[in-house]
């Protein structure tokens, strides 16, 4: 059996997603920017993308522009916010559980000369308001805090964020890209200026992602060249990717009820069931303020990697931590900044639920995982 | 860049040999910790200048344990002599070849190896005069921390 429990990562293309794209590849594949019929038409279904994302996401149509991916967004606006408002000050503030495509374009500007501040997580997995409003003054340009965790799944409260940010006149920015279809993304009521998505984390295609950028917001490009997206990105509009990410995006919103407590029955009765089971598991992040999907697990005197391995090599896939840690060898700077005790940083697991998994998946999940913890255990030095 | 490990790095640690423990080792290390995320302990058991048992248990990656693994295996029956010189790039070798970020385990193995059978000699006092006897020595380490006090 193959049990994909690693839709923190990346998530699979809906079919029907698939087939709403392939016009774009084969037959309407005009260049957005050519005034030619074929041209024109890419034109039309690409403007009418963005009334669709800004339908669903409470915003308008032309702060929406469509880039790479998250990583793009979340640089773009870092930087290009913090870069084009330099008359207002010089600090930028981001918390410490950000993804590091946010961290590291935070650092890139603290070694051009800003000040960067990172507002720390509690033991939760939460930022909290009264935590920014530590940091916070009138020098502040931008505030960036995610919307949900990609590790720990935690859900910090975008509105009372917000709110500390502007009564200082910062902008505020969170990365919503694992917020998909958790959360009900209302930019104007939860007082969001800029906003990053990315189209695989919610069963859309890879390489496409949005980067929402409310009017009147001065901001530098990443990327220049042709001048599309009003000057903002340029290059070829990815019109099969934005179509894909679109309708996604909508099959999300219009399928979120029954996903949702179809997702959290499974993932509690996964939780329940190993935790019974299983001796000595801790879940790192809060229980109730997290999205039903995530569940992130501490097994105590075993190796993570170990554990990944094992399990991997019985069909089923979950990570350590990110995606991006799996690579890199570090220990994760999330787990880390909840106060998790350093001898058990390498001891865990992620385990991110998805639209298409089924009971039977999680019961041979649950069985896998057992052995493979019990052989794990039983030449552990760690007792 | 993925993990690509072979099969025989796979095969070793999907079933390790050598793991447990020995009781009463002539010789035991340990190196590594849980901080850094990789920890291997070693257990030695010597007969006649050669090394009759040896197990490890581990605290680690995938790569971690096929290496401890396959060490053991391999300098199971090698005279102290033999095994003190057994490289980490042989494991490697022997393994055919680890992913760049794994190589790591190999030199933590053979450090610990070589850090257990450390142990075992200095448990050893070999006589000064005539040569070749040689005699055991329990607890030398004990002696040795009070007569430094």
């Amino acid at each position: 059996m193959k049990v994909y429990l690693d839709n923190g990562a990346t998530t699979r293309l809906d079919p029907r997603v698939l087939a709403k794209m392939k016009p774009y590849l084969t037959e309407k594949y005009g260049n957005a920017s050519s005034i030619h019929f074929l041209g024109q038409s890419a034109y039309l279904d690409l403007m009418g993308a963005k009334e669709r994302v800004a339908k669903i996401l409470g915003g308008e149509a032309e702060s929406v522009i469509f880039t790479s991916g998250a990583t793009e967004s979340n640089n773009m606006i870092v930087k290009g916010v913090a870069l084009a408002n330099q008359t207002k000050g010089n600090k930028i503030i981001v918390s410490n559980i950000e993804h590091p495509c946010v961290r590291e374009s935070a650092n890139e500007l603290a070694r051009a000369g800003f000040k960067v501040e990172f507002v720390p997580a509690n033991s939760d997995g939460i930022v909290t308001p009264e935590a920014l409003e530590k940091l916070i003054d009138k020098e502040t340009i931008l505030v960036s805090i995610m919307t949900v965790n990609n590790e720990i799944g935690t859900i910090n409260d975008i509105t009372a964020l917000s709110k500390v940010a502007h009564k200082y006149g910062a902008y505020f920015h969170t990365d919503a890209v694992q917020a998909i279809p958790y959360l009900k993304i209302d930019i104007k009521k939860m007082g969001i200026d800029l906003l990053s998505l990315s189209g695989h984390k919610f069963h859309g295609p890879k390489g496409v992602g949005v980067a929402y950028i409310g009017k009147g917001i001065k901001i530098k490009p990443l990327i220049v060249g042709g001048g599309q997206e009003n000057n903002l990105r340029s290059g070829t509009y990815n019109l099969p990717g934005i179509m894909g990410l679109v309708y996604a995006l909508e099959l999300a919103y219009k399928e979120r009820t029954a996903y949702l407590k179809r997702v959290k029955e499974l993932r509690d009765y996964f939780w329940k069931t190993i935790n019974k089971e299983i001796s000595g598991l801790k879940l790192n992040g809060s229980l109730t303020k997290r999205t039903p999907a995530n569940l992130n697990v501490m097994f105590g005197s075993i190796e993570g990697e170990a554990i990944l391995m094992d399990l991997s090599y019985k069909g089923i896939c979950v990570s350590t931590g990110s995606a991006c840690s799996a690579t890199n060898l570090r220990a994760s700077h999330v787990l880390m900044a909840i106060g998790l005790n350093k001898n058990f940083l390498n001891s865990n697991i992620r385990f991110s639920f998805g639209k298409f998994n089924t009971r039977s998946e999680i019961d041979y999940t649950i069985k896998a995982l057992k052995d493979t913890v019990k052989r794990l255990r039983n030449f552990s030095p760690i007792k | 860049m993925a993990l690509n490990y072979t099969k025989k790095t796979i095969n070793h640690f999907l079933k390790p040999q050598n793991i447990g423990e020995i009781n009463k080792p002539d010789g035991y290390a340990q190196i590594g910790n849980m901080v850094c995320g990789d920890q291997l302990d070693f257990f030695l058991k010597v007969e006649k200048g050669k090394i009759k048992d040896v197990k490890f248990l581990s605290f680690g990656c995938a790569s971690n344990i096929a290496t401890a693994s396959l060490l053991t295996e391999k300098v199971k029956g090698m005279t102290i002599a033999e095994a003190k010189k057994y490289k980490w790039e042989t494991v490697v070798a022997e393994l055919g070849g680890l992913p760049s970020q794994k190589i790591h385990c190999s030199i933590m193995a053979v450090q610990g190896l070589r850090k257990a059978i450390a142990d075992y000699e200095s448990r050893q006092v070999i006589e000064p005069t005539f040569g070749k006897k040689v005699k055991k020595v329990k607890n030398i380490k004990k002696t040795v921390a009070d007569k430094k006090k």
